[in-house]
């Protein structure tokens, strides 16, 4: 039970491939693969203890101003992880930039909060959280990675293409983004469908 | 006004949110299927996000700064916008309920538009006067409407097109976005920064 719950977010009700949730930090923040796997994480992190608040308390919230805490809730810790990268690793909080603070309004945070942590027992919800998180960094991280290998010839900040290859710059600009995600989507129809 | 002009041009054309900052995407894949749906998501996005880069400029100037309460600034964004969405939705309700009627159904799904709180976090980083955002919000959301719109007249065409079957939905949409995406990057030189 807890075991297919977990596996669900990384594939089968994966939250960017299948679900199309959280697209605005999917597309832009993916020109690196750094990038990508940073902003998944930032993302884990927000999505577990949110989902661990929300159990906690979802009780005693009145029916009618749910939403409203949640969010508030989310927005505390998009707040501490937006400190916390801007201290500790400010090369990536430029990079990622306002596309932090913007996790508040990611519909995979308050999607998972309002459709299962608030109807589930507490160990439930963390493994769903967990699951939706890591499916959705490694989305990301693919995303970065080919953006970034196609439009820049490295990885990682590693050049792996040989020295002939001509970079498609596009790749790394936002038409690239829809570009490669449109693709992505569409390979993971045709493998589901088998 | 000159400058009033540029931040218009260059929100609505060139920066426009949509498609090269990616703000507003879960509205424009969902909701760009047809036309009319479409121009009421628009306008309702337009008129709250006017409104909203106001209220968040005097609150963020005129409470925030004064305070020093840099680290609240998400926490008051998002509940601005969300009451604001509230307070707007009973207003219209109360007071035109043809425009109700055309933006009504719109209305509660724009508190997690994310074109709003990215409105509101770029007026802060990019420093502009009351005035200025204003006019930013509101060309951020007329650039909005504008993708929306074009999307939605693609979208209601591919619909009738033979594709293959993997393709068919989202994957395709994301296609046409980016290479609508292409042609907008032909606006990039209409203004120099």
């Amino acid at each position: 039970m807890s075991k297919t719950n977990f596996l669900k977010g990384l594939w089968k009700e994966h939250p960017v491939l299948r679900q199309l949730l959280g697209m605005c930090p999917t597309l832009a923040v993916t020109t690196t693969a750094i990038n990508g796997l940073s902003m998944g994480l930032a993302v884990v992190f927000v999505l577990f203890f949110s989902s661990f608040v929300v159990s906690l308390i979802k009780k005693v919230v009145p029916h009618q101003v749910r939403i409203a805490v949640y969010t508030v809730i989310i927005a505390t810790f998009v707040t501490i992880v937006d400190i916390f990268l801007k201290a500790q690793f400010p090369q990536i909080s430029r990079a990622l930039g306002p596309y932090v603070p913007l996790i508040v309004v990611n519909c995979i945070i308050l999607g998972r909060c309002e459709a299962f942590a608030s109807k589930h027992h507490m160990a439930d919800s963390l493994i769903d959280a967990l699951g939706m998180g890591f499916g959705f960094a490694w989305g990301l991280f693919l995303l970065g990675s080919i953006r970034e290998i196609l439009g820049a010839g490295s990885i990682m900040g590693i050049t792996i293409m040989p020295q002939a290859y001509n970079p498609l710059i596009v790749m790394i600009l936002p038409a690239g983004a829809f570009l490669v995600l449109g693709l992505m989507v569409a390979i993971m129809n045709r493998i589901e469908q088998k | 006004m000159n400058s009033l002009i540029i931040i218009f041009i260059s929100t609505v054309l060139v920066n426009n949110f949509v498609l090269s900052y990616f703000l507003g995407i879960c509205p424009f894949l969902g909701v760009s299927g047809r036309l009319e749906s479409a121009f009421g998501m628009g306008m309702a996005v337009t008129f709250v996000m006017t409104i909203a880069t106001a209220i968040t400029w005097l609150i963020y100037n005129l409470v925030l700064v004064k305070f020093g309460l840099f680290f609240l600034e998400y926490v008051v964004f998002i509940l601005v916008i969300a009451s604001l969405v509230q307070i707007v939705e009973m207003f219209i309700r109360k007071f035109s309920p043809p425009l109700y009627q055309a933006l009504g159904i719109y209305l509660p799904l724009i508190t997690t538009n994310c074109a709003i709180l990215g409105a509101a976090l770029f007026m802060v980083t990019k420093g502009y006067n009351l005035l200025e955002s204003v006019v930013f919000g509101f060309s951020g959301g007329l650039g909005f409407s504008l993708v929306l719109l074009i999307m939605a007249g693609i979208r209601e065409e591919m619909y009738y097109a033979d594709v293959p079957p993997v393709f068919k939905g989202a994957s395709l949409t994301l296609i046409a976005a980016g290479l609508l995406t292409l042609v907008f990057m032909g606006f990039s030189g209409l203004v120099s920064s």
